[in-house]
């Protein structure tokens, strides 16, 4: 946690417009919700002014909020208040969100925040030297099956190693996309090296307990 | 249509409206509940969380009042009225356990806080405070915001209960502050850390519960408790807003306001809070007289009496002129008419702004809708006006009548006015056509139609014929009937309805009425003789808002507080006293006569206003005929009994004046500068600061 101001004015451009495309989709959006409601689609435009930018600069709040017709406090207020949108530039080519919460924790999320450190940069939120990669620990992203992971972008790479995550850094330090998922092989939160229990169909229950039960009770 | 339940609070059963909430029932029975967030006169937030109480039969944990209403509550099981406790055990924890999160980050600094002494914070922290902190952690630290000249912030203090944010937006109109962050980093803040915007922006120091925003010019110079508190009236413009004066000493220290419902409510505007550094300057403490050389020396009162006295003498009686200035009492008014009268004068003029006012009609130049009468407009008509300037604080309650729908017009400057308007013409060209247009039908079909007239509108050449317009379109919409007076007059200043109320005009007949057509000079006239040298002697109640160049040949004696414009171009000055250093009637725009009472004593060898015109009347041999405040008061009454009921305002008889030709040139707001209207506020370095910021504000940068 910490106090979320805007970008000093040095890296803040001087201008923002979206493309055509995401033109489209922010009409799209204010369009959804009733005439005088517009200011609802802050946060779908903030999003959608980030993820062209890759970050969401001053300019972009408030062309968004001239957009919807709402004062630009208002739009800051959101902006700041989400932890997803990035007020300050990110690496280019990527910028890694490591989930810190207990269960990856556990499973080893602090030698991945390692490999950040000595990777990227020594602190969170700094972008390297090379521009290319950023860093900064998040709370649960909702995988901990697959823990510890990480999210660049909207993928999620999962099942990670110190190694395998360096690797993955190496890979998008070439302009890659690496395969999102799990990266130890397995599918999903599947048993890594197939299934270890149920294997024998034989031995299997023909139905679940609950409908054995009801079958065994004859119907009132 | 009513909605009365019956609730039982603290063993009481009251009837109240199903649409209060629970803090406001519990207020009718006589119960005060801790508050932070929760503003009478703001919308609920509901983030303080002090005003919890118990609800019998609700969920089993504290509701907070504020923000549930009586009509939520459950019956109970055979159908008894709801209960609710607001000083069992369950209540005190819960408080005592918000008092004690509020506390975790609020420094323990009230010995050098300014707020001390009047703090919610500290007030609530002696009934639900502990005597330790469980807390061992630092406290959270703050970047310092920057909210311009007026308000001192030391953001380390603030418990995040919002209401400075839902002033700037719903009140002021100036969406300019915000909440960021969250959690433990929230944030108050204005944006990009910019001055605010508005006239009214004084009024968050006062809703500040705790010392995070505090006054910037009385910093660090006063404790409350050592302050002399008056209660008086607010004269920097026409609304008459009720004010208390703290002084300590024979100087004033701060200005505040006072709660009046029709009025004010509780706002005033900066002007009116901070203006007080300007009755320290300037001030004129002493008589003085121009000596032979051409340099103002000064005198004693006897000699400045003789001066006046000498040339009075000489001069005969139709060239001698009396104008009455913006801030001048009733009472002054009142006495230098009759001492002018009783020297055959008929050259008195109380409209420096020579607004085409019929002295004989008072339903043209009153607000006769009241000033509250707003609130129930439906589609309102600004002619030549700029209310945020003229009157700020009637402004937020045209913002409001607007935010409940009201439909708003204008013709007359394009301003910023903290609310949409439709803009239906700059000049008198737009009452061409003007019944074929959309909103001549809708001011038409409306229940409750205004008309709302700037004194900038009457103060033309043609003022007279744009003002009987104005009457007569509000005759053919119909916004006077039974019930509702829809034309109003915006008055800018305190002293013009108090001025035509005692009939400071040239419009004076033998018998002592007024007449309906002018037998002497008025204010123009006055200063166009003085330049041809037709009039020789001009007296100056207090007026410094006229072109002073005309006065050069001309005697010209000013009475007054400051030395301003007036005081330069005088040849004797009588010092008077302030607006807080006498006591004083002043009639607001809507004809409200109001009581101001003397916070101080003037400086030095200054006098009360009405006392200068007394003794000076003796040295003249027409001595008035009264010898106290009570007795002017008594005669003053006698000859206008509208003004004797205080507090209630005048009414009119609604008698429209004619249509007539008028020029095309644009309408114009009398107050070019809202921070310079008057000497005092000419005088205040405050004011000066504001209005080069708002000049700045207005002027684009050299790189745009």
């Amino acid at each position: 946690m910490s106090t979320r101001r805007l970008a000093p004015d040095a890296v803040q451009p001087q201008s923002f417009a979206f493309t055509s495309e995401n033109q489209a989709f922010a009409e799209a959006t204010i369009a959804k919700y009733p005439a005088g409601r517009q200011a609802s689609a802050v946060i779908p435009l903030l999003f959608r002014a980030q993820e062209q930018e890759g970050w969401l600069p001053r300019a972009a709040i408030e062309h968004v909020a001239v957009m919807l017709d709402m004062p630009v406090i208002r739009a800051l207020e959101v902006a700041t208040f989400y932890f997803m949108f990035k007020l300050a530039p990110v690496g280019t080519a990527a910028h890694v969100e490591v989930c810190g919460t207990t269960p990856c924790m556990l499973c080893g999320s602090e030698a991945i925040i390692a490999v950040c450190k000595n990777m990227i940069s020594p602190a969170a939120h700094t972008v390297s030297a090379d521009g290319k990669f950023s860093w900064e620990e998040v709370e649960c992203l909702g995988a901990c099956s697959n823990a510890p992971m990480v999210q660049i972008g909207k993928d999620y790479y999962e099942d990670l190693t110190p190694e395998s995550f360096a690797q993955l850094l190496e890979a998008f330090g070439r302009g890659e996309h690496p395969r999102p998922g799990p990266q130890n092989q397995r599918f999903a939160s599947e048993p890594l090296g197939g299934a270890t229990s149920l294997r024998d169909a034989a031995l299997a229950e023909p139905v679940n307990a609950s409908i054995a039960l009801a079958e065994a009770e004859p119907r009132r | 249509m009513s909605d009365l339940k019956k609730i039982v609070i603290d063993g009481n059963e009251i009837e109240v409206d199903g649409a209060m909430t629970l803090i406001q029932a519990c207020e009718e029975a006589g119960i005060e509940i801790p508050r932070f967030c929760y503003h009478e006169r703001l919308t609920i937030a509901g983030n303080c969380r002090m005003c919890l109480v118990e609800v019998v039969g609700g969920p089993p944990k504290p509701a907070a009042s504020c923000a549930m209403q009586v009509r939520d509550l459950r019956p109970g099981p055979e159908g008894q009225p709801p209960v609710v406790k607001t000083n069992s055990p369950m209540v005190k924890k819960a408080r005592e356990g918000v008092m004690e999160f509020l506390l975790i980050n609020h420094p323990l600094d009230c010995p050098i806080c300014d707020q001390g002494g009047e703090c919610d914070l500290q007030d609530q922290a002696m009934a639900y405070g502990v005597d330790m902190s469980r807390f061992k952690e630092n406290k959270r630290s703050m970047d310092e915001i920057h909210l311009g000249p007026l308000i001192k912030t030391h953001m380390t203090r603030c418990i995040q209960c919002t209401r400075c944010v839902r002033f700037a937006t719903e009140i002021a109109g100036v969406p300019e502050m915000g909440c960021t962050g969250r959690g433990e980093d929230a944030e108050i803040i204005s944006y990009l850390n910019q001055a605010l915007t508005s006239e009214l922006q004084g009024n968050v120091i006062d809703l500040c519960p705790v010392g995070a925003l505090t006054s910037r010019p009385y910093a660090f110079t006063a404790r409350p408790w050592e302050l002399r508190k008056t209660e008086t009236i607010d004269v920097m413009d026409g609304l008459g807003a009720n004010i208390r004066v703290d002084a300590r000493g024979r100087e004033v220290m701060r200005i505040m306001p006072r709660e009046h419902a029709d009025v004010n409510e509780e706002w005033i505007s900066d002007k009116s809070r901070f203006v007080w550094d300007g009755l320290r300057r300037q001030r004129l403490d002493k008589p003085y007289v121009r000596g032979a050389d051409g340099k103002l020396k000064p005198a004693s009162w006897e000699a400045a009496f003789a001066a006046i006295a000498e040339k009075a003498k000489a001069t005969a009686p139709e060239k001698i002129g009396a104008i009455s200035g913006d801030l001048a009492t009733v009472e002054a008014m009142f006495a230098l008419k009759q001492l002018m009268t009783s020297l055959g004068v008929k050259n008195l003029d109380c409209r420096q702004s020579s607004a085409a006012l019929p002295p004989t009609n008072p339903s043209a130049w009153l607000f006769n809708s009241g000033v509250a009468g707003v609130d129930q407009a439906d589609v309102i008509l600004l002619i030549g006006t700029n209310p945020r300037k003229e009157s700020p604080v009637l402004n937020a309650r045209l913002r409001r009548a607007w935010l409940n729908g009201a439909q708003i017009g204008l013709i007359g400057e394009q301003a910023d006015l903290t609310y949409d308007y439709a803009l239906l013409g700059s000049g008198p060209s737009a009452f061409n056509g003007f019944d074929q247009t959309e909103f001549f039908k809708a001011l038409q079909a409306a229940e409750r139609p205004l008309v709302i007239v700037g004194e900038g509108a009457a103060a033309r050449p043609d003022g007279a014929s744009v003002l009987g317009t104005a009457m007569q379109l509000a005759e053919v919409v119909g916004a006077v009937k039974e019930g509702w007076a829809g034309f109003s007059m915006l008055h800018p200043t305190a002293a013009r309805v108090g001025g035509m109320a005692v009939g400071f005009v040239p419009h004076q007949n033998d018998d002592g009425a007024l007449s309906d057509t002018p037998t002497g000079r008025d204010t123009l006239a006055i200063l166009d003789g003085a330049k041809n040298g037709v009039i020789e002697m001009v007296y100056l109640l207090g007026a410094d808002e006229i072109d002073m160049t005309k006065l050069d040949k001309a005697f010209v004696v000013y009475q007054g507080s400051h030395g301003d414009a007036g005081a330069m171009a005088a040849d004797v000055i009588l010092p008077g006293a302030a607006y807080t250093e006498e006591s004083g009637l002043f009639v607001n725009t809507e004809g409200r006569p109001q009581l101001a009472a003397a916070a101080t004593t003037p400086p030095g060898d200054a006098r009360e206003n009405w006392a200068i015109l007394r003794a000076l009347s003796g040295a003249l041999g027409k001595p008035l005929p009264y010898n106290s405040l009570q007795a002017l008061r008594a005669a003053l009454w006698a000859a206008h009994g509208d003004l004797a009921t205080l507090g209630v305002p005048m009414t009119a008889e609604w008698r429209p004046l004619p249509a007539g030709e008028m020029i095309p040139a644009l309408f114009a707001s009398p107050v070019d500068d809202f921070y310079f209207t008057n000497p005092i506020a000419r005088a205040s370095e405050t004011m000066a600061e504001l209005s080069k910021l708002a000049a700045a504000r207005h002027t684009p940068m050299a790189a745009e």
